[in-house]
């Protein structure tokens, strides 16, 4: 389907019988604003977990789970090693390391060499999350200045997850985006507010 | 429901049992996202399609298996990494170690040693280097053998010299190296009283009575039961009230000996064993 129809039904034809439990959301220079007008979004109740990962310089502590708390209809927390993941529940990566997803459904921290200069790494969280969710992960990749992301994007949709890329067109920066779009033609592309719109709906059977 | 197992999911389970029975490495429970990420690099590197050529090559060939640990272990660390660590060490677990008359130290996993010549200057600062004993293991023997050179790449010193400042160091840095061989060769005194030792997180047990152990940025690549096993490694380790010293993003929270410590600084990942 494409434009002309709405997003809502292009997001119901993208998404099939998925069930998706966990969200991965990407993003990079602009990101910051670009979740600040997403997360509010998120309908109390939902079922999802949402994980957040942004660039940010290794040596400042991250006070992104903080920033969003109270702006957010869900609990906010920085993920932790060895955290359980649960439902209705935002999770940032914090600065520094590398943020996985492990079999058991819990987070894992690592400090290996930084992926496309950034550590954490988005594709090493998608990856590590594609792996683990398959058909019920949702990624979700913004507005960024760098290549981060593309790789992650591929393995989520190989893995039968679903695809959302900020159109580059409407992105802060379209570097990121581009690249994803260009590497694994994701199954929507959409701008900001047509993410907004869609990510309340990403729950749904 | 999780994802089945993939081709490589089977394979490495297999590569990793197969390095325990010939080698007695154990890497069975380390976390599997990273472990796997540090395997496709050591296929890459060493040129392998799959993870069974690899094993082939880890069983079969002499070197084999030197090649592998050196990327199933994660050698990223740097002197006085976390300044505010070491603030806290001087500043809040000093002061203990003080009244005692002898000390042990344990820093373990130490990898290529930058954190126990750090600790090391920190004790001598704090006038007690002369009367610890430190005990600095790792499973990797070249990162220990790198460890006991002691001789570091100049251009890191920068860094280092900041961080080390950032950490309340009360001398000049520069006064613990000679620039040498290509390199900083650190002031040979500092390891006087350090043994340097292959021990095993996974297989082996305490060896001594502690004070203080040290462990940075390890127990994040073991899974929980690993995790667990290493923190009663620690647990039985220490002394009445010793002091146990994490990576920044490390947590007991989610083992069974969360309240077996308490936080002494609870940023810095500083904690201390709870009275029995």
């Amino acid at each position: 389907m494409k434009p002309g129809h709405s997003v809502e039904q292009r997001l119901a034809a993208a998404k099939g019988a998925r069930r998706i439990e966990m969200v991965v959301i990407g993003g990079s220079a602009g990101g910051v604003d670009a979740l600040v007008s997403l997360l509010p979004a998120l309908p109390e109740g939902y079922k999802p977990a949402v994980t957040c990962i942004l660039h940010i310089p290794a040596d400042r502590e991250s006070r992104l789970a903080e920033l969003f708390d109270p702006r957010t209809p869900l609990p906010v927390r920085e993920a932790r090693d060895k955290e359980p993941i649960l439902p209705g529940t935002v999770y940032f990566a914090g600065s520094g390391y590398h943020l996985s997803v492990e079999e058991d459904r819990s987070f894992s921290l690592s400090c290996e060499a930084p992926v496309q200069f950034a550590r954490p790494a988005i594709d090493i969280l998608m990856e590590s999350a594609a792996d683990v969710y398959g058909p019920a992960l949702a990624g979700i990749l913004l507005t960024g200045a760098n290549f981060d992301g593309a790789e992650g994007m591929c393995r989520i949709r190989e893995r039968g997850g679903l695809t959302i890329v900020q159109d580059p067109e409407d992105a802060h920066v379209s570097t990121m985006p581009g690249e994803a779009i260009r590497r694994c033609a994701p199954h929507l592309v959409l701008p900001l507010a047509g993410i907004r719109a869609v990510l309340p709906l990403l729950e749904t059977p | 429901m999780s994802q089945p197992p993939s081709d490589f999911d089977i394979e490495l389970r297999m590569l990793v049992e197969a390095v325990y029975l010939k080698y007695n490495y154990d890497f069975r429970d380390y976390t599997g996202a990273s472990q796997k990420r540090r395997v496709l690099v050591a296929m890459r590197e060493m040129e392998c399609d799959t993870v069974s050529a690899l094993q082939s090559r880890v069983l079969h060939e002499p070197n084999g298996f030197a090649q592998l640990l050196q990327y199933l272990t994660i050698p990223v660390t740097e002197m006085f990494r976390d300044p505010e660590y070491f603030l806290a060490v001087r500043e809040q677990v000093a002061p203990f170690l003080k009244t005692y008359p002898s000390l042990k130290i344990w820093v373990a996993g130490c990898s290529t040693g930058e954190e126990v010549y750090s600790l090391a200057i920190l004790l001598k600062e704090e006038g007690l280097l002369e009367r610890s004993i430190i005990y600095a293991t790792d499973i990797n023997p070249e990162s220990l053998e790198a460890a006991r050179r002691g001789v570091f790449p100049l251009e890191r010193m920068r860094l280092y010299t900041e961080n080390y400042q950032k950490s309340g160091g009360k001398a000049a840095f520069s006064d613990y190296y000679t620039a040498a061989y290509g390199g900083a060769l650190f002031e040979r005194s500092l390891m006087d009283n350090v043994t340097f030792a292959d021990h095993s997180l996974s297989t082996d047990s305490v060896f001594s009575e502690t004070h203080f152990v040290s462990c940075r940025n390890v127990l994040i690549y073991f899974n929980r039961r690993l995790q667990d096993r290493v923190l009663g490694l620690f647990h039985d380790s220490l002394c009445h009230r010793g002091f146990l010293g994490l990576g920044s993003k490390e947590s007991i929270d989610f083992s069974s000996y969360a309240d077996r410590f308490e936080s002494l600084a609870r940023r810095e990942r500083v904690f201390r064993k709870v009275s029995a």
